[in-house]
């Protein structure tokens, strides 16, 4: 589904990928662990199509097509999502609307017609359910004065909404308390299928008990430096982000 | 009327003792401004004598006065002598169908949604006789007058209800209350007149829309509205499609008065032209706009959506004069590239336990300046009135200004005022939150303008807030990124 091939990018001056290879196949979790500042968030960016990022080198295909070819909302119609690590307040915008704005658009794209009233709310209410969200959270001003929890689970709402072939998955455990850390994994497990893929971003691995990822790789000064099973997660929990980096030292 | 016909003849013939010869068959004044233009445009629009004293009375004002310059816009000084005061209306060569007007302008018309034959009548294309504009407006007059409304152009009104026009002409905006006031009082060319009676609720938005007005007479209009006790009305003006004219200059004057427990509801959308990407043309709007509640529990609500203009100078205000009267003000003003707009309202308490409430929305993008300029101020003799303030600025790009000016004024301590306001970005990370979702940049503008000024927006009547929406994102296409 996604291959990403010596992948390099910067911001300004700075380089912060240096050349990342990624395979990711339908119906896989991939967890990319790594330091601070080890380039994590950038790559999740990039491949969303963030524009302060100026990509270098490299290829990345998604379903066969040149996806560094393709405008952000164009790659979100095409079915890569991002769950943002902070996700903006739009004051006077109810989700609902948003929502229905946003998946309007991307049937628009894939040739499907748009939802009426009727259709529309009912898909949400069923996807609701996978959150555990309330409707009147929804019909607020989108994130605007929600909990770190509610805009987590808002945007795990969102992707339900969606149905992306590609979830990225930005440090989505930052600032959760272990209840809603529950709920937002449940969703994610609920909307994973055999045609569809993950990549969850993480610092840590308390989130990978909850979502269990068929690979781990670890990212360090913008390359993949280690990749396994979800036992490499625990084995960096133990010995610390430390070990890579001597590991890398003496290399 | 007899007798001020003959006094007007009188008048004419003067006019050409003094040398100064106008064939009363030219269809245009000279270009300039004097005491003998007035007295042309009153004889050709055939007012009674007491309205061209009036008119004189202005323009003698005028000439004393100066042209304001406290207003945050620059421009280049206007020579009141280089422009044609009186022009009838003109028959251009009508386009037969719309494919001969400018695509672009059919481009904007179809991004807003206006209908075919709304389309027809705002480039001039003449309207086949399937649907007749003529016959929809009387059948609409018709239903009015069954209900003793009165609803028709400034001259009919002082042709046909004399006694109104004279007892509240001026009554509100006095003909000396400032520069562009008085240069309108002098010179106005026409506009909208509307009396409701007593305890009726006019059971219809009244708007311009259905041209009740000559064409040819935005420059300088003039709209009187009396509201009598107990009444209700609605009242729309403008048009979201974008106005082009070519008078630069545009002073219009609006009256409103509400009696004893009547309510008057004023919504505007405007578009005049803004002048192109680089600043150049575009219309200066000066426009005085000033409603009295004069009567107890009464109340004034202004809505305006400026979107259009290169220089925007514009208060429409309420003085609450009766007891327990009320006055809002609802604005949503765009700027973008050079525009211009110092805009805002004021609230004068007089009146005991008057309240005052004043939502302004600026939003700025390109190189455009935006200014809310506002005053409350509460008398003496207002006890226990209130005020709510709340001004929020929106900018786009880093090029543009905006500014608040916020004037108060309270001289009792029974009295409480509120104030607040806020200035924010569009960023980049709400745009790029939008298009990950798939909203394409133009669709995402869209969406967070339109969260922002919803409060206002949702002040317009059904219909023309759909517009009004599209308008606000068809102003800022391209602005971002």
């Amino acid at each position: 589904m996604l291959i990403v091939e010596n992948l390099k990018a910067r911001i300004g001056e700075k380089e912060i990928l240096n050349g990342i290879n990624l395979r990711v196949n339908a119906g896989e979790v991939h967890a990319i662990m790594g330091p601070n500042g080890s380039g994590k968030s950038t790559l999740a960016s990039v491949l969303a199509g963030r524009e302060e990022y100026e990509v270098t080198g490299g290829q990345v295909l998604f379903d066969d097509k040149n996806l560094l070819d393709l405008a952000p909302d164009i790659r979100a119609c095409e079915g890569i999502f991002l769950a943002f690590q902070y996700p903006v307040e739009i004051p006077g915008v109810s989700t609902v609307n948003f929502m229905k704005t946003a998946l309007n658009k991307i049937r628009a794209h894939r040739g499907q017609p748009a939802l009426d009233a009727v259709a529309f709310l009912q898909l949400m209410k069923e996807k609701m359910k996978l959150v555990e969200i309330d409707q009147s959270l929804l019909s607020r001003s989108l994130n605007e004065g929600f909990s770190g929890g509610e805009k987590k689970r808002n945007e795990i709402f969102q992707m339900a909404m969606i149905e992306p072939k590609l979830s990225i998955l930005d440090e989505t455990d930052s600032g959760l308390d272990i209840d809603a850390l529950r709920i937002v994994a449940n969703g994610v497990n609920k909307l994973r299928t055999k045609n569809n893929a993950t990549i969850v971003v993480t610092h840590y691995q308390r989130l990978l008990e909850y979502i269990v990822p068929d690979f781990v790789h670890v990212l360090y000064k913008g390359r993949i430096v280690k990749s396994g099973g979800k036992e490499l997660a625990l084995e960096l929990e133990s010995k610390g982000y430390d070990w890579i980096k001597n590991e890398m030292a003496t290399a | 009327m007899a007798k001020d016909n003959q006094v007007l003849e009188e008048f004419t013939s003067k006019d050409y003792e003094h040398g100064w010869a106008v064939n009363l068959e030219t269809e245009e004044s000279p270009k300039g401004l004097n005491e003998e233009i007035i007295r042309f445009i009153s004889s050709k629009k055939q007012e009674p004598l007491w309205l061209l004293e009036w008119r004189l009375k202005a323009f003698q004002h005028w000439q004393k006065m100066e042209e304001p310059k406290w207003s945050n816009v620059t421009y280049p000084k206007i020579n009141y002598q280089d422009i044609i005061y009186y022009s009838a209306p003109k028959q251009k060569v009508k386009p037969s169908n719309l494919s001969e007007v400018d695509p672009e302008l059919i481009k904007t018309f179809e991004k807003l949604g206006i209908s075919l034959t709304e389309q027809k009548r705002l480039t001039g294309v003449a309207v086949d006789a399937v649907i007749d504009s003529v016959s929809v407006a009387t059948t609409f007059k018709d239903k009015l007058k069954e209900l003793g409304i009165i609803f028709c152009s400034f001259s009919e009104a002082v042709r046909e209800h004399p006694e109104l026009v004279k007892k509240y002409l001026g009554s509100v905006v006095p003909m000396n209350d400032n520069y562009f006031a008085a240069l309108n009082s002098a010179v106005f060319s026409d506009g909208s007149f509307c009396y409701i009676p007593k305890g009726v609720r006019c059971p219809m938005e009244l708007s311009t829309y259905f041209r009740i007005n000559a064409a040819n007479t935005g420059q300088f209009e003039r709209t009187l509205i009396v509201a009598d006790e107990s009444s209700y009305v609605s009242y729309l003006e403008g048009c979201t499609a974008p106005m082009r004219d070519e008078n630069q200059l545009h002073a219009a004057v609006v009256e409103l008065y509400a009696m004893d427990d009547a309510e008057i509801k004023y919504s505007t959308v405007q578009n005049w032209y803004p002048g192109d990407k680089n600043g150049k043309g575009g219309i200066y709007n000066f426009v005085t706009k000033r409603g009295l509640c004069f009567g107890d529990h009464s109340k004034i609500s202004w809505t305006q959506v400026e979107t259009g203009s290169a220089i925007t100078w514009k208060y429409p205000s309420c003085v609450l004069k009766g007891d327990y009267s009320m006055g809002e003000f609802y604005s949503v003003a765009v700027t973008n590239n050079f525009q211009q707009a110092d805009t805002g309202t004021k609230m004068i308490h007089i009146g005991k336990n008057t309240r005052s409430r004043i939502v302004s929305k600026g939003i700025s993008a390109g190189k455009s300046q935006n200014s809310y300029r506002g005053q409350v101020r509460i008398m003496k003799r207002a006890v226990n009135s209130r005020n709510f303030s709340q001004c929020d600025s929106l900018l786009m790009g880093d090029q543009c200004g905006a500014h608040t000016f916020p004037y108060i004024d309270v001289e009792n301590n029974t009295s409480k005022v509120e104030h607040e306001a806020t200035t924010s970005k569009i960023g980049e990370d709400q745009i790029f939150y939008c298009l990950q979702r798939g909203i394409d940049e133009e669709a995402a503008v869209a969406l967070i303008v339109n969260g922002y000024a919803k409060e206002v927006l949702n002040q317009l009547p059904m219909e023309f807030a759909v517009e009004a929406q599209k308008l606000l994102a068809l102003t800022l296409e391209g602005s971002v990124g």
